[in-house]
C-alpha cells in the first residue's frame, strides 16, 4: 500500500512560486487515438486506490477528488494537459499589462453549468474567492495568495489585480475550479461546467459520473464513466483480471505486472509521473551541511541499481528535482553520478576518511524500508555506517517536517514544478543558498517563460552540484487498461485523469 | 425474568458507557494530530492552530468528551474531521453491507458446524468421524485472508462465476449483484468460523453423549436420534449458545480483513481509514455502534441460554454478574 499519495504525509507540496505557460515536453499526451470504430455509448470502469474524502476540493477532498473530477466536472479557466502544458479552458483569452501585476481575463461563450445557469464572471470571481478563503484546505491557496483584488467589469471578463508579478499564476489557475456561485452542498454534490456531471457517489465503493448533454466543448467519447474504490492493491488486480473494471489510474505493485505484460488483452504504459523518491539531508545538521559529505553520500549509491530492484525496468533516474515534464527539465543523472572511488576521496576531503555514521528516519511503508537497506549496504562500501529510524508518516510528519529533529530522511514528493521549495531556506531539508532563493524569486516574477525557464535551469543545476538532497529516482506512472481502451491519460500528472476522451471499443 | 431483564439493561448502559469512556481515552493517547490530516505541507502555525480548532481538538478533553455524549444522546455520531460529512448515516450505510455479510456467514456457519460436530462426535471411531475433526483442527489454524484469496483465485479468476471483490454501486436496490457480491466472503467467513464452531459442538455433544440422561432415554426404548432430539439437543446448545456469541461478535469486529480482502464498503474498512487518518468522530462512531452491537449479542445469548435451559433462571435471576 502506498498511502502517501492519499495522506497529506506526503509531501504534497503545491509547487508554489515557478512556473509557467509555454510549458515544452517531449513525451506524448494520451495513448494512441483508437483505429477503427468505438462504442459511443459505452461505461469505462476505472479502478483507482484514491478514494475522494469529500467532493470540494478547497475542503479537504484529497487527490482522489482531483482524479475523479478535475476536468471530468469541473473545469478551471486554463487546462494542465498530460505532458504539462497549460491551455486555455473556460478562458478564451487573457492578456498581461506592461507591469505583469493586472490579468484580463475573457469567458468562453456559450458555457453552462449541470444546474442550467449560465457561466458568468461573477462565478469566476466566487471561486476563486473560495480557494482564497479563511477556511480553505486548497493546496493552491499559498500561491495564489499573491492575488490583491478581483473585479467584474462585465459577464465575460475578470480582472485580477496581483501584489507582486507572479508568472506562475496563470498556470496556478489551471488548479482551481469555476464552481457555480449558487451551488450548495459541494462536499457531497457538484455544479460544474465539464463534460461529465456526477451520477452518484457511494462512500466507500464508487462515484460514476454520466456525459453532459449541454456540454460547450466536444462530447465525451463514452457515455458513463464508473470510478471503483480499492484500498488494497491486489483487490484492484483482481477486478481488472475479471474485467471488472477496464483500466487502473496508477499501478502500485510491480510484481503483478507480468501477468498483464504476458496478456494481449491488457496494455501496459509506462508514463512519466512527478513523484520522486528522496534521500533529503538536513542540510542544516552535521555532516551534511558540508557539501562534500552530501556529494560523497550521492555519488555512493547506486540509483540505477535501486530502481531496478524495486521497479523492475520501471521508471526513471533523475540528478535533480525536476521530472521531464516539467518545462525546466535537463538530464542531470551525471552530476554525482555513482562513483565509489569519487565518495571516497570527496570523504576523506571532507575529514571523514574513515566515514561516519548517521540515523535515517525511514517512514514504515513501501518502498521506504526497501531503499533504506539498500542505502545502508552501499553506504557500508565508503564506511559511513546508517542506522535505520522506522517511524510512522503520522511521526514522520512530526518529528522530520514540523520539527527538523532530524539528520536524515526517506520521503516521497509527488508534485510537479516543485523545484522551487530549494528556494524557500525554511523548508524542512534546511538548504539555504541565498543565490538560489534569489533565482526562484526572480523567476516568479520573470516577464517571459523563456526567462523563467533560464533561471530556473539555473536552480536545477546548482541544487544538484549542491548535492542539496539526493534524488534516488523518479516513480513510473503506469497505467494497465483492458486492450479494448484507448485515449486515456499516460502521465496522470498530478493525479489528473481525463476521462473524456476514452474510447471503449464494443 | 422482569428483573432479570431490567438488570441486565442497566449493565448494558454501564457497560456502554464504561466504554465510551475508555475509548475516548485511548483514542487521545494515541500518537499523532488529527490536524495533520486537515492541513497540506507548507501549512504555517496559523493555518494549523486553525484546523485544530476548526475541529475542537484544542479544546480540554473533558470538554470534548461532554460534547460527544451530548451528540450521543440526541443520536447524532458527530462528523468527520476529514471529509466534514457526517459520521451516522457513514456508518449505517456500511452497516448495510456488513450485518448482512456478518449474518448470512453466522447462519451458515451455524448450518455447517451442528451437524458436522454431532457426527464428529457421535462417530468420533470411525475413519470420518476422525477426519472430520482433523479437518476442523486444520480450518482453525487457516488464515481468513489466505482463504479469501485462495477462494478468489478458484472462483473468480478462474471459473470466472463470482466477482473477485466489490459491491454494487447501488447497493441492494440491485439484491442480484449484491448477494453475488457477498457469496464469496460470506462463504470464506462461514468456513472459518465453523472450524472452531464444530469442535465445540463437537465437545458438547460428546458431554451430553456419555450424560446419565441420554443413556436413561435410550434404556427406556428411545432411539438415537429421538433421544438426541428430545433431551441431547437441548443440553448440548446452552454452551454452544454462548459460544455463537462470541463468535458473531468477533466476526462482526473481525471482518475488517475479510472486507478488505474482497474491496467490500463496511464497517471495518471505514474503521481501518478512520484510524489511519486520526478521524477521531469516525473511529469513536464505529466502535461505539459495535461495542452496542457486541453488548447486544452478549444479551440476546444470555437470554437464548435462559430460555433454553430452565435451570438457569433459578441460579443467576438473583446473582448479579
Amino acid at each position: 500500500m502506498r498511502l502517501p499519495r492519499n495522506t497529506r504525509y506526503a509531501v504534497a507540496a503545491s509547487a508554489a512560486l515557478a512556473v509557467t505557460l509555454t510549458a515544452c515536453s517531449g513525451s506524448g499526451s494520451g495513448s494512441s487515438a483508437s483505429t477503427g470504430t468505438w462504442d459511443k455509448d459505452a461505461t469505462v470502469n476505472i479502478g483507482s486506490l484514491y478514494e475522494p474524502q469529500n467532493l470540494d476540493n478547497t475542503a479537504g477532498g484529497g487527490q482522489g477528488v482531483t482524479e475523479a473530477l478535475n476536468g471530468n466536472v469541473y473545469e478551471g479557466l486554463f487546462r494542465l494537459t498530460d505532458d504539462g502544458k497549460v491551455e486555455n479552458l473556460l478562458a478564451k483569452d487573457y492578456k498581461a499589462s506592461a507591469d505583469g501585476l493586472t490579468y484580463t481575463f475573457t469567458l468562453r461563450d456559450g458555457v453552462t453549468f449541470h444546474s442550467g445557469k449560465k457561466l458568468t464572471s461573477a462565478d469566476v470571481k466566487y471561486s476563486l474567492e473560495k480557494v482564497l478563503a479563511d477556511d480553505s484546505q486548497s493546496a493552491r491557496k499559498s500561491n495564489l495568495e499573491v492575488v490583491k483584488d478581483i473585479a467584474t467589469p462585465d459577464e465575460h471578463t475578470v480582472k485580477v489585480t496581483l501584489s507582486k508579478k507572479s508568472i506562475s499564476f496563470v498556470y496556478n489557475l489551471s488548479y482551481v475550479w469555476i464552481i457555480n456561485s449558487q451551488a450548495k452542498n459541494l462536499k457531497t454534490d457538484e455544479d460544474g461546467t465539464g463534460p461529465y456531471t456526477l451520477d452518484k457517489w457511494t462512500r466507500g465503493s464508487a462515484l460514476s459520473l454520466n456525459r453532459y448533454a449541454g456540454y460547450w466543448g466536444d462530447q465525451a467519447a463514452n457515455k458513463k464513466v464508473v470510478l471503483h474504490y480499492f484500498k488494497d492493491a491486489t483487490a484492484l488486480n483482481n477486478a481488472l483480471l475479471t474485467n471488472a473494471v477496464d483500466v487502473v489510474t496508477s499501478e502500485q505493485s510491480p510484481d503483478a505486472l507480468d501477468q498483464f505484460k504476458s496478456n494481449q488483452n491488457y496494455k501496459v504504459t509506462d508514463g512519466d509521473s512527478t513523484t520522486k523518491l528522496l534521500l533529503a539531508f538536513n542540510d542544516k545538521a552535521k555532516p551534511f551541511t558540508d557539501v562534500k559529505v552530501r556529494q560523497a553520500v550521492s555519488a555512493a549509491i547506486d540509483d540505477k541499481k535501486l530502481l531496478e530492484s524495486v521497479w523492475g525496468g520501471y521508471g526513471k533516474l533523475i540528478g535533480s528535482m525536476v521530472p521531464p515534464t516539467d518545462p525546466w527539465y535537463e538530464d542531470l543523472t551525471q552530476v554525482n553520478a555513482h562513483d565509489v572511488a569519487k565518495a571516497k576521496k570527496l570523504l576523506a576531503e571532507a575529514g571523514y576518511a574513515k566515514g561516519f555514521s548517521f540515523t535515517l528516519d525511514t517512514p514504515n511503508y513501501d518502498p521506504h524500508p526497501t531503499a533504506a537497506t539498500f542505502i545502508k549496504s552501499q553506504l557500508a562500501q565508503v564506511g559511513i555506517t546508517v542506522k535505520i529510524n522506522t517511524i510512522t508518516p503520522d511521526e514522520w510528519y512530526t518529528k522530520v517536517y514540523k520539527n527538523r529533529d532530524f539528520t536524515a530522511t526517506l520521503q516521497e514528493h509527488v508534485n510537479d514544478r516543485d523545484l522551487v521549495w530549494y528556494g524557500n531556506p525554511d523548508f524542512y531539508w534546511g538548504y539555504d543558498n541565498k543565490q538560489v532563493t534569489q533565482w526562484v524569486e526572480q523567476a516568479e516574477e520573470a516577464s517571459t517563460t523563456a526567462e523563467q525557464t533560464a533561471l530556473l535551469k539555473k536552480v536545477n543545476r546548482r541544487t544538484a552540484e549542491d548535492a542539496a538532497s539526493d534524488w534516488l529516482y523518479l516513480y513510473p506512472q503506469i497505467v494497465v487498461a483492458s486492450s479494448k481502451l484507448s485515449g486515456y491519460p499516460l502521465n496522470g500528472l498530478n493525479s489528473q485523469f481525463y476521462a473524456y476522451d476514452i474510447k471503449k471499443k464494443g | 425474568m422482569g428483573r432479570y431483564l431490567l438488570r441486565r439493561l442497566a449493565f448494558l448502559l454501564v457497560s456502554l458507557a464504561l466504554a465510551s469512556v475508555v475509548l475516548f481515552v485511548l483514542l487521545r493517547l494515541l500518537p499523532g494530530d488529527p490536524a495533520n490530516a486537515l492541513t497540506s505541507v507548507g501549512a504555517s502555525p496559523q493555518q494549523i492552530a486553525a484546523a485544530r480548532h476548526s475541529i475542537g481538538s484544542d479544546r480540554p478533553l473533558p470538554e470534548q468528551f461532554t460534547h460527544w455524549l451530548g451528540q450521543l444522546a440526541s443520536g447524532d455520531l458527530g462528523t468527520s474531521f476529514v471529509s466534514s460529512l457526517p459520521v451516522g448515516p457513514e456508518v449505517a450505510a456500511r452497516l448495510n453491507v456488513t450485518v448482512p455479510l456478518t449474518l448470512a456467514a453466522f447462519v451458515l456457519a451455524v448450518v455447517i458446524a451442528v451437524p458436522v460436530g454431532f457426527v464428529a462426535a457421535h462417530r468420533r471411531h470411525t475413519w470420518y468421524g476422525a477426519l472430520l475433526s482433523g479437518i476442523s483442527q486444520l480450518g482453525m489454524a487457516v488464515p481468513v485472508f489466505w482463504l479469501g484469496m485462495i477462494l478468489i483465485a478458484v472462483f473468480a479468476l478462474n471459473a470466472g462465476w463470482l466477482p473477485s471483490g466489490g459491491f454494487p454501486q447501488d447497493g441492494w436496490s440491485a439484491p442480484a449483484d449484491a448477494i453475488r457480491s457477498l457469496v464469496l466472503p460470506v462463504v470464506t467467513i462461514a468456513l472459518v468460523m465453523s472450524a472452531s464452531l464444530i469442535r465445540y459442538v463437537r465437545s458438547a455433544a460428546l458431554e451430553v453423549l456419555g450424560s446419565d440422561y441420554l443413556r436413561t432415554a435410550r434404556a427406556l426404548g428411545a432411539s438415537f436420534p429421538a433421544a438426541m432430539a428430545r433431551h441431547g439437543l437441548r443440553n448440548a446448545s446452552v454452551p454452544v449458545i454462548s459460544v455463537l456469541g462470541i463468535e458473531l461478535a468477533s466476526t462482526l469486529l473481525g471482518a475488517v480483513v475479510v472486507e478488505s480482502v474482497f474491496a467490500l464498503p463496511g464497517l471495518g474498512s471505514l474503521l481501518a481509514t478512520g484510524i489511519a487518518q486520526h478521524d477521531y468522530p469516525v473511529v469513536q462512531g464505529v466502535l461505539f455502534v459495535s461495542t452496542l452491537a457486541v453488548l447486544l449479542i452478549g444479551f440476546v445469548a444470555d437470554l437464548a441460554q435462559r430460555i433454553v435451559d430452565p435451570r438457569l433462571r433459578g441460579r443467576l435471576s438473583g446473582g448479579a454478574r
